[in-house]
């Protein structure tokens, strides 16, 4: 599903070169449940972004489901951002003029569904987080654990090969975080691939694989 | 991308920024409604203006006596110039560009003019057949002075509405016989005239049988003609060949301005034109300037508008948006905003024109302040236009948001 070889990243910070990722290689199959730790600043969110496709590594080549992700025009990056993946924030990141239900039927709006299929499908989507009674409520009405959910179903209504969650826990209590893990290993026992960034170890050891990284490198992938 | 499907994230958006949208329509309707109140009240200004040269028509050239001022080929100054048939005769068949022409002959002193036991002083004029065109006369009744009245000196008259008032009892002057100093002539013709209300105070014979009448067989006190489709530098030739024939004929020189004073009556409505040229100049500049702010303002409110949802956009762009349906939104969000705006400013101003034109009369200075649909298709454009121009640099700095920034935690 993911392959990475000798993937590099650094940002410009004044006249610094800030080593994001150090020349990474990593192999993700199909149907894996993943997380990857690491401390604060040691790359996670840099490695998420790219294998998301919302930033390009420096050098390296990155393999998605046999396709090479490389020098894609910004237009093909968003189709597939748009069809293989889906993402989970910490934030939620949920638009917050639109309901439940617009915002979960947002990404077929750049499908071109028509209005009322991608409104059926996502009611199905809310039903299936168990949020079908608030598909009318805005952001601003949901707990957090709600929203979550909400962007977890927006996540999924492409029905995506690869679903890449930042710290999708790190903004609710344990007990909201448990029925988040209990959507993803749902949604990865029917076969889907998730990678996961978390500092939780908990969070962690319910997947089936941890990727340890500091200063930009992998230093340990233990299979639980 | 379905346009309704488009249609609906907009109002979406623009209902959720009710503020904004609200002050940046208001900004694109006032200049919009600036710009066609200007232009309307621009055309009413020439409607004012026109309508004072609706009484004669416009391309007349008119020809009078006058008194030599240089001394010429030993003839000294101070000489009267007065013109004759052949005068007339001379210009209508050597001068370019004569279309309608006439003579007057008017017939002085106390022109008295009785029909049965009731009498007036009214204006006396012989005139050839052409004058009906000249001085933009309408008939109401009958004919006016045509060529067999000049041939057989006919003793006939065509008189104005005013004079049939004063004399008769019954307006049915045609075929009666009225007197004028003492001569009988028969009526058969009746006019008005839009122009001048003094104008239906006047009797018009031919000619011919005045200046027989008045035992003054070929003298002639006055000339006009038109040039018909001439350009105005044609009118001003034209004007110039008759000074030089007239000099030839009667001897003055032909720099004399006063010896035979000729009017063209482009020169005046030639004024005017250049004025309203100018007048337009202003409006187009004004009104330009107008809905250049307008435009800047919606452009800096979408420009903010991108800015506050950049964090919105970020989240479009990581689930699938293109940077195209990004721009397309931003921009289709811009005009929609102008052409809403625009038309609000539109109709008021349409309607306020309305307002204007049913309750300020008709005076010479503002008369049917009005805008044409040229002007509406050309506002519809520039709305669309505009309202693109406002959108489209905001638009691509939306498009050119990185995501990964604009997601990160707040
Ligand atoms: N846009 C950027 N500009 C400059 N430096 C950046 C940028 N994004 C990340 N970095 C730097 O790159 C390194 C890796 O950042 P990254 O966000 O991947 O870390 P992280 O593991 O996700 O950390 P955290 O747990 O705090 O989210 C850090 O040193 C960070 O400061
Ligand atoms: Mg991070």
């Amino acid at each position: 599903m993911i392959e990475l070889k000798s993937i590099a990243k650094s940002y410009a910070m004044g006249e610094h070169q800030v080593r994001a990722l150090v020349g990474t290689d990593l192999f993700i199959g199909a149907g894996e449940f993943v997380a990857i730790q690491g401390s604060s600043g040691s790359g996670k969110s840099t490695l998420l972004n790219i294998l998301g496709i919302l930033d390009s590594p420096d050098s390296g080549t990155y393999t998605l489901d046999g396709n090479l992700i490389a020098n894609l025009s910004a237009r093909d990056a968003a189709r597939y951002r748009n069809r293989f993946i889906g993402f989970v924030f910490q934030s939620f990141n949920l638009i917050h003029h639109k309901s439940a239900l617009d915002n979960v039927a947002l990404p077929l709006y750049y499908q071109n569904v028509s209005r009322r299929k991608r409104h059926k499908i996502a009611m199905e989507y809310l039903e299936r987080v168990g949020l079908a009674d608030r598909a009318t409520h805005k952001p601003s009405e949901l707990s957090g654990g709600q929203s979550q959910r909400v962007a977890i179903a927006r996540a999924l209504i492409t029905q995506p090969a690869l679903l890449l969650a930042d710290e999708p826990t790190g903004a609710l209590d344990t007990q909201t975080g448990e029925q988040i893990m209990s959507l993803f290993r749902d949604v990865n026992a029917q076969g889907m691939t998730v990678v996961l960034v978390t500092h939780e170890r908990e969070i962690a050891e319910q997947t089936q694989r941890i990727i340890q990284l500091r200063d930009g490198d992998i230093i340990r992938d233990e299979r639980l | 991308m379905n346009v309704f499907d488009s249609l609906f994230e907009i109002s979406e958006s623009l209902r959720t920024h009710k503020t904004r949208t609200v002050l940046a329509v208001l900004t694109v309707a006032w200049g919009i409604f600036m710009l066609v109140l200007l232009l309307g009240a621009g055309r009413g200004l020439q409607n004012g203006v026109e309508l004072q040269f609706k009484d004669d028509a416009v391309n007349s050239i008119r020809i009078y006596g006058g008194k030599t001022t240089i001394d010429y080929k030993g003839l000294p100054r101070g000489r009267s110039i007065r013109y004759e048939n052949e005068d007339y005769e001379q210009i209508r068949s050597n001068i370019e560009h004569v279309d309608k022409i006439s003579a007057r002959y008017y017939v002085g002193g106390d022109s008295t003019v009785r029909y049965g036991k009731q009498q007036a002083a009214f204006d006396i004029r012989g005139v050839h057949p052409d004058h009906l065109y000249l001085e933009k006369t309408v008939l109401s009744a009958g004919r006016y002075i045509n060529e067999n009245d000049l041939t057989e000196r006919r003793k006939v008259a065509v008189v104005g509405a005013k004079v049939v008032e004063r004399l008769f009892e019954q307006p049915a002057p045609l075929g009666k016989m009225i007197a004028i100093n003492g001569i009988s002539y028969q009526v058969v013709g009746v006019f008005t005239d839009d122009g001048s209300q003094d104008e239906e105070e006047t009797v018009y014979l031919p000619i011919t049988t005045a200046q027989l009448v008045y035992a003054e067989p070929v003298r002639l006190h006055q000339m006009t003609y038109t040039v018909g489709d001439a350009t105005y530098q044609q009118s001003k030739e034209s004007e110039q060949q008759v000074r030089e024939l007239l000099a030839q004929r009667k001897n003055f020189s032909p720099n004399d301005q006063r010896a035979a004073r000729i009017y063209n009556n482009l020169d005046e409505y030639k004024k005017v034109t250049d004025l309203f040229y100018w007048v337009r100049v202003f409006v187009a500049v004004v009104g330009v300037g107008t809905v250049l702010t307008g435009v800047l303002a919606v452009s800096n409110i979408m420009v903010i508008s991108v800015a506050e949802r950049r964090r919105e956009i970020g989240i479009r762009k990581a689930i699938g948006a293109t940077p195209g349906s990004i721009t397309r939104l931003i921009v289709l969000e811009s005009v929609i905003v102008t052409v809403i705006a625009g038309y609000i400013g539109l109709i008021s101003s349409l309607g306020l024109l309305e307002l204007l034109k049913a309750t300020v009369p008709e005076n010479e200075y503002m008369y049917q302040p009005d805008v044409n649909t040229f002007v509406v298709v050309a506002v519809t454009l520039l709305v669309i236009v505009s309202g693109t121009l406002a959108g489209y640099l905001p638009a691509r700095r939306a498009a050119a948001i990185d995501p990964v920034q604009a997601l990160q935690p707040s």
